[in-house]
């Protein structure tokens, strides 16, 4: 246990060594969650749905939880069913062995239901197109709200997204 | 590549990988698979093409690997009635890729003991085949699920829980069938294939020049390894050598790969057996660990980096200096994260006999990688068979015996020590020089292969030039389809619970097997 505390304590110092990442971050978290806050009035909660990515996307999404993204901290987290979660984070072409998961996975969502499809796969179909195997971008199965490109896009763009497609719901339904 | 006991017309290929292609006939097919199996050779990987506007025939590829290499053997099968003899009887990991190369090809194994579809999902139709030429690919198809017969257990007290495709996390897609009592697990049988995108027939639109975007995008975590087969198979095929320094930059890419993602699996099975420090700290130098890549290959994972003929990238002076540091400071931090570990008795109690695969079970199922080593399948590419510069390296084989999740988490970090040590050697190393060869115009019909040893396991990737320059038939296996039956059998008589943990001892790849 002594090790594990040690460790603890040191981290945390070498963290505060690193300005310019967590100044970025500060600056962001600050306006996350005013938005969200004005929105939905509590945390955003997010399910993500793996619609035939090829694990690229996974990693960088993974990478939100790091002590460096910290993405709890902005009030974001990740749940285990759609049914409790405000935005689904679409990943891959979507292939057609995934096509009847993904749309259950949609109705299972309350509202608002935003998406954000994330990768170049996502947004267009990427390197695999339409085929035989795969229905090519997330929107030709779901509407999506965000579009992140990159292959894989890294996590601050990921964020970036998730960020955007909270913005444009409150341009777009003003609160009563 | 010789076959002990059986005199075969192979044709050597050039290349980094030893390797041989030999046409034989049926009793030949029969009797090869069967001398492999008695000197306890692997099948490597298995795969068909339609060869019918050239000889009237379709083909499939077995690949075995044999004391001095890969032995390649190509079997012709008539177009009429498309079968050949059943490997699975002696390999037991042929009988998913058999089932794979029906679903893709219509051509079957005579005998095979499960003819279940198994990538096919109902996407397309059971009387189509999507690797044959006269396959339309853009056609529009009704997606019909079909009713999957599923291995019932029956038995009092028997229930089962079905699992997936969309699992709880932040994981990709697969079912996982368990039969149950109480929270014992009886039985666990998988399904795969939904994240099947049709890469062997997407190649076809691709040149041996840029297929490696589409080899690096099969499986995201092993991005590097697949370029760096593809690229073995592209060079292997043109009868060209990349230059020495593009070997050095790719290894060096290769085991920054397999550090980056032994941080990341450390960090997880930690937080899986519900020690969230682990994961905090272990994503916080895999996190520093991507953004170097960054700063030195432009891309986190340092995709599109490996290209047929060399690399597309370089390290300077003072980028290999931050290397060597940086793989400096990541090994003290680790030896204090491995400290953690060792002293964790909660920890220890949730890994210490969970999941364990006996050597003999590793062996009939013909297990590499880093599951086979923590298992004493003592197979590592970069040793036994060292694609430059591997040899003058001089890689450690880590091997072990008690097979549970204990030493696949030690395995992880001996690998991850000696990836350093290899990544210090290399950045003081590494020879000045080009980084890149010409590539001259493939011969139609040539034939190359591709062999790489990734953080997974082994990599490989067959290559046939069409007219034009273009790929005819490409094919990339995972070293995941030889693994994940072996997941099925590491189960058996754990409690549910523990599932997670096991399975991410593994941390197989759903997309690079359903390719």
């Amino acid at each position: 246990m002594i090790p594990l505390i040690l460790k603890i304590l040191k981290t945390r110092m070498v963290n505060e060594d690193a300005p310019a990442t967590r100044e970025e971050w500060r600056v962001r978290a600050a306006t996350i969650e005013d938005k969200i806050v004005k929105m939905l009035g509590r945390a955003l909660v997010i399910r993500h749905v793996d619609a035939g990515s090829c694990n690229g996307c996974e990693l960088e999404i993974h990478a939100l939880n790091n002590p460096y993204y910290n993405i709890e901290s902005l009030g974001i987290r990740f749940a285990a069913s759609p049914r409790h979660a405000d935005l689904l984070l679409v990943t891959g072409p979507v292939t057609k062995a995934m096509e009847g998961a993904l749309r259950i996975a949609y109705e299972a969502m309350p509202h608002p239901k935003l998406v954000v499809a994330v990768g170049d796969c996502g947004c267009t179909g990427g390197i695999w197109g339409e085929s035989y195997a795969t229905c090519g971008r997330v929107a030709n199965v779901i509407p999506v709200d965000v579009a992140v490109p990159g292959c894989p896009p890294p996590p601050t763009a990921i964020l970036q997204g998730i960020l955007t497609a909270i913005a444009t719901k409150t341009a777009s339904t003003p609160g009563p | 590549m010789r076959i002990p006991g059986i005199p075969l017309d192979t044709r050597a290929l050039a290349g980094a990988v030893p390797a041989s292609l030999a046409r034989v006939d049926r009793e030949q097919w029969v009797e090869a698979a069967r001398r492999v199996r008695e000197s306890h050779g692997r099948i490597a990987a298995f795969w068909g093409a339609d060869h019918r506007d050239l000889d009237a025939a379709f083909s499939v590829f077995a690949a075995y690997a044999v004391p001095d290499g890969l032995a390649i053997l190509e079997l012709p099968v008539a177009s009429a009635w498309p079968s050949y003899p059943d490997l699975s009887g002696l390999f037991p990991a042929a009988a998913r890729m058999q089932r794979a190369v029906y679903d893709l090809l219509g051509v079957s194994a005579e005998g095979a003991a499960d003819s279940r579809p198994w990538l096919r999902q109902g996407a397309w139709r059971a009387d189509e085949f999507p690797l044959r030429r006269d396959f339309d690919s853009a056609a529009r198809r009704e997606i019909a699920p079909d009713d999957y017969p599923f291995v019932r257990v029956e038995g009092d007290g028997v229930h089962e829980i079905a699992v997936g495709p969309i699992h709880a996390g932040t994981i990709e897609p697969g079912h996982f069938r368990f039969s149950v009592v109480g929270e014992k697990v009886l039985r666990l049988e998988e399904r795969l294939g939904y994240t099947h995108k049709g890469a062997d027939k997407r190649f076809e639109d691709f040149t041996i020049a840029d297929g490696y975007r589409l080899a690096g995008r099969i499986s995201g975590d092993s991005t590097v390894a697949y370029a760096w087969a593809y690229a073995q198979a592209a060079e292997s095929l043109l009868g060209i050598t990349a230059p020495a320094r593009a070997g050095w930059l790719r290894a060096l890419m290769l085991e920054r790969e397999r550090v980056a993602n032994h941080l990341g699996d450390l960090g997880a099975l930690g937080n899986d057996a519900a020690l969230g420090f682990a994961f905090a700290q272990f994503m916080r130098l895999k996190e520093q660990w991507l953004r170097l890549n960054q700063e030195v290959f432009g891309h986190r994972f340092a995709m599109d980096c490996i290209v047929p003929g060399g690399v597309a990238a370089d390290a300077d002076d003072a980028q290999r200096a931050a290397i060597a540091r940086q793989a400096g400071a990541i090994r003290a931090e680790t030896l204090e994260l491995q400290n953690v570990f060792d002293e964790h008795s909660g920890l220890q109690d949730r890994f210490i006999t969970a999941g364990r695969v006996t050597p003999e079970l590793a062996s009939a199922l013909g297990i590499s990688g880093l599951a086979g080593r923590s298992s004493g399948q003592a197979f590592d590419l970069r040793v036994d068979f060292p694609a430059d510069p591997y040899g003058e390296l001089g890689v450690g084989k880590i091997v072990h015996v008690a097979g549970d999740v204990a030493y696949r988490v030690r395995a992880r970090f001996d690998e991850l020590y000696e990836s350093l040590r290899l990544i210090e050697l290399i950045t003081s190393r590494m020879p000045a020089g080009e980084t890149r060869s010409a590539l001259p115009a493939p011969a139609p019909r040539a034939f190359g292969v591709g062999w790489v040893e990734g953080w997974r396991g082994e990599v490989l990737v067959a290559l046939e030039a069409g007219e034009g320059g273009r790929i005819r038939r490409g094919h990339a296996h995972d070293p995941s389809w030889q693994t994940w039956p072996l997941l099925e059998h590491a189960v058996i008589g754990n409690i549910v619970p523990d599932f997670p943990l096991i399975n991410k001892s593994f941390n197989l790849s759903y997309s690079g097997h359903d390719s």
